[in-house]
């Protein structure tokens, strides 16, 4: 009871996880899994090529907006199932989607974001596949990203939003 | 089968690609009731390594766990498809991005990422201070600041058809156009382009 007790303390968080069970060590490889292959869909999409963000920026191709735009539509309906059809989790709890509040950071921070997608041509996801690709410098990139992450939370309080 | 490898190592066109992304969704929902989200992970580094008192790092971040173990399996993803099923051929670049790329002083276009920018020979120059550290630092400053990224924003968020989300990728999206339209030509200038 102790461990649940702890994992229900309050935690606001972005990508919030809602499920009730712990899970560990084997638990979690199913969650690698899905990591690679979305690792294996970066690389294999070029979405980790500065040159494909530079093309979305410069509206010179489709593909990127193609590549978001249906991973979207696909979500909307996946989603819509979920509700419509009441889907469980596989540990049988029932899914739950936190809904998002406005905030001013939203547009602060995305901005200030864009900035650096258009710099880096990637964002986190694709920096993770970048340095799996061989371009190791990019840990530099991930580790000043890191830096960033920490700096937003040493001043958030400070921060309009 | 051969005719298979050959197709898995071309570029995989978007309508393959984008719903495949998409479909991390429902499956992170239905695995283990969790939200889709990369950037988050950033944070649940700062929180384990050094969260310095600090309380937006002060959370319990053991259990968001399997966060990093899907940006690990991310890594070895791009491990994976480099390695074996990689394309034989250069990457085709719009011709017009490519000619105005060219205009701004990148002359290697032949992979993902252009070598005269993301090279080690470069970390310790403008060109390796403006696009590594300082690109870094605002991906890092702003997905926190922005409460997600494109993950957790444009897709997820979106997907879930939460309007703070869609504002957050507009600005992402004005940020980026900005960035390239505006900012990026004399920024090259001034590290040596």
């Amino acid at each position: 009871m102790k461990i649940l007790e702890k994992e229900t303390e309050e935690f606001v968080c972005d990508a919030p996880n809602a499920q009730v069970t712990g899970e560990k060590g084997f638990a979690l490889v199913k969650y690698l899994i899905l990591g690679i292959l979305f690792g294996i869909i970066f690389v294999k999409a070029e979405i980790i090529s500065w040159f494909r963000i530079q093309e979305m920026f410069r509206l010179t191709s489709f593909h990127m907006y193609g590549v978001i735009g249906s991973a979207i539509v696909t979500g909307i309906i996946s989603i819509q199932l979920i509700k419509r059809l009441n889907i469980k989790s596989i540990s049988g709890e029932t899914i739950i989607i936190p809904n998002k509040e406005f905030r001013k950071g939203q547009i602060y921070g995305g901005l200030i974001f864009g900035l650096g997608w258009a710099l880096t041509g990637a964002c986190p996801g694709p920096l993770f596949a970048q340095i799996g690709s061989g371009f190791t410098v990019i840990i530099v990139t991930l580790l000043s990203a890191l830096a960033g992450t920490w700096v937003y939370g040493r001043f958030a309080d400070k921060l309009p939003n | 089968m051969n005719e298979f490898i050959e197709w898995l190592t071309q570029p995989w066109p978007w309508y393959v690609a984008g719903p495949m992304i998409g479909l991390t969704v429902p499956a992170l929902l239905i695995l283990g009731n969790k939200t889709f989200g990369v950037s988050s992970s950033l944070r649940h580094v700062c929180a384990m390594c050094v969260p310095s008192g600090i309380p937006f790092f002060t959370y319990n971040w053991r259990k968001e766990t399997w966060n990093l173990v899907f940006v690990l399996g991310i890594l070895i993803g791009g491990f994976i498809a480099t390695s074996f099923i990689s394309n034989p051929n250069e990457i085709v670049i719009a011709s017009g991005t490519q000619q105005e790329l060219a205009a701004l002083g990148i002359t290697d276009f032949s992979g993902l990422m252009p070598s005269d920018i993301f090279s080690w020979e470069n970390l310790f120059t403008g060109k390796g201070l403006l696009f590594l550290v300082f690109g870094g630092f605002l991906v890092g400053f702003g997905t926190r600041y922005a409460g997600g990224c494109t993950s957790g924003h444009a897709i997820m968020g979106i997907s879930s058809l939460q309007w703070p989300s869609l504002v957050a990728t507009i600005s992402f999206m004005i940020g980026g156009f900005l960035m390239t339209h505006v900012f990026l030509e004399p920024l090259m200038k001034l590290v040596g382009f």
